[in-house]
């Protein structure tokens, strides 16, 4: 299937065109929602897809924007299917993707995402994160104001510095 | 796809799907209520965050559970089309909003024991169930933290606020129980290997919850009897109004969409 295969990099370079709606300086290919893209036995394309948060109400615009790039790139009848595993996660935000949030004006997800340790860490007061640079004047002499902020993905930070608001995309 | 399973597993996946769907649905609509009323503009935003995770899973959970049933009805028509009789939360979800101390309490209780239950559902054979329970179990470890912060924050902060965090926490104990009842439903998916035995959910639930009581100089209520019914569909009068007016709007005008 040569003619798939080619077909398959053309459909990836249409979604990489597909801009994340509350982020829209990246794709919904360097958020890592699309997961794969492949050509059924019918010759019909499937791009399957993962949502970020259970409850990202972008996810239908995201779907929506989807179906319809690959409408005007040339597949109407493509079919999109959810996957749950594996669990999505920032660690799969590459660092081009970090360059990018940073300009933006949004701090990168800070380290990889919190993992059980076994230790019985779940609730304390002070916890230990990874200093956030503030993405304006770049002190590392940042405060968090609160870990749940405008979108399920973001934290309200507070540059301490430059005394600049800025959101925090979540390590999750 | 999931490998088919016997008819009674099936069943009994339906009726753990939609317990899971409606735990969420429910306290999620419960924390809604605060929108525009909560404390500071923070914790405002914080609720909604929580609620909004909340109802996503209960969109995921409940979607599975329709897909379960094979009778044609999807998330929302589990959400919006049936009766209180037919809810299978726990009754923890279903009180009242209560005052900011019962909010956070009730919310800590709840994300504690959902924290350890989703990690084992994460392992479940079922993969679409542990998919939604890895995820899900990402978002509620910010639950638990958040709530839990408050928890020491309310109770080992000023006078008012200890003695209403306390007394939270003796209303609320006496619903903690029904999270942890294991019945035929659990038994018959444990015996298939679809979901991982969770006994051990309800002592680890209780020594983080122990943790955050002492460290916020509050005292642990003594155990004694506790609620049930909510699993089998025995409500308190506060959930038939809650989906009152949750679902007017699909009551009324059946299959509107905007």
């Amino acid at each position: 299937m040569v003619a798939a295969a080619h077909d398959l990099a053309a459909v990836w370079a249409t979604l990489e065109g597909v801009p994340d709606p509350e982020v829209p300086v990246l794709s919904v290919v360097e958020l890592g929602i699309v997961r794969d893209v492949e050509v059924d036995a019918d010759g019909r394309l499937t791009v399957s897809i993962t949502p970020t948060y259970s409850g990202c109400p972008a996810l239908q615009v995201i779907e929506h924007d989807i179906r319809d790039a690959l409408a005007r790139g040339g597949w109407p009848d493509a079919r999109l299917r959810t996957v749950y595993s594996p669990v999505w996660t920032t660690d799969w935000i590459g660092a081009d993707a970090r360059r990018k949030l940073e300009a933006y004006g949004i701090a990168p997800p800070p380290g990889r995402a919190p993992r059980d340790s076994g230790r019985d860490d779940l609730v304390l007061l002070q916890r230990r994160v990874p200093p956030v640079a503030c993405p304006y004047c770049g002190s590392h002499a940042t405060t968090m104001r609160s870990v749940f902020g405008p979108t399920a993905c973001k934290a309200v930070m507070y540059c301490d510095q430059c005394r600049q608001p800025f959101e925090l995309f979540k390590a999750i | 796809m999931a490998p088919a399973l016997d008819g009674p597993v099936q069943a009994a996946l339906v009726q753990y799907l939609l317990r899971l769907g409606d735990d969420r649905l429910v306290l999620g609509h419960r924390l809604s209520e605060w929108c525009g009323h909560a404390p500071i503009l923070e914790e405002d935003i914080a609720l909604a965050n929580i609620a909004l995770d909340l109802v996503g899973q209960a969109t995921l959970f409940l979607g599975l559970a329709g897909a379960a049933e094979a009778a044609g009805r999807d998330a929302d028509a589990l959400a919006y089309l049936r009766e209180a009789i037919d809810f299978r939360n726990v009754l923890l979800a279903e009180l009242p909003k209560g005052d900011f101390a019962f909010t956070i309490v009730r919310q800590f209780l709840f994300s504690v024991a959902a924290y350890y239950r989703l990690e084992g559902l994460a392992t479940s054979s079922h993969g679409d169930l542990a998919g939604i329970a890895g995820k899900a179990l990402k978002e509620t470890r910010y639950h638990v933290r958040h709530s839990g912060e408050w928890v020491i924050r309310l109770g080992d902060g000023t006078s008012e606020s200890h003695t209403r965090t306390q007394a939270a926490l003796d209303a609320l104990w006496r619903y903690t129980g029904e999270m942890f009842l294991a019945d035929d439903v659990d038994a018959t998916l444990v015996r298939a290997g679809v979901i991982p035995d969770l006994a051990t959910a309800e002592p680890k639930w209780l020594a983080q919850v122990t943790g955050v009581i002492e460290r916020a100089t509050l005292a642990v209520p003594p155990s004694g009897y506790m609620q049930r019914g909510g699993r089998t569909g025995r409500h308190t009068e506060h959930l038939g109004i809650m989906l009152a007016e949750m679902q007017i709007l699909q009551r009324s005008y059946p299959g509107a969409k905007w």
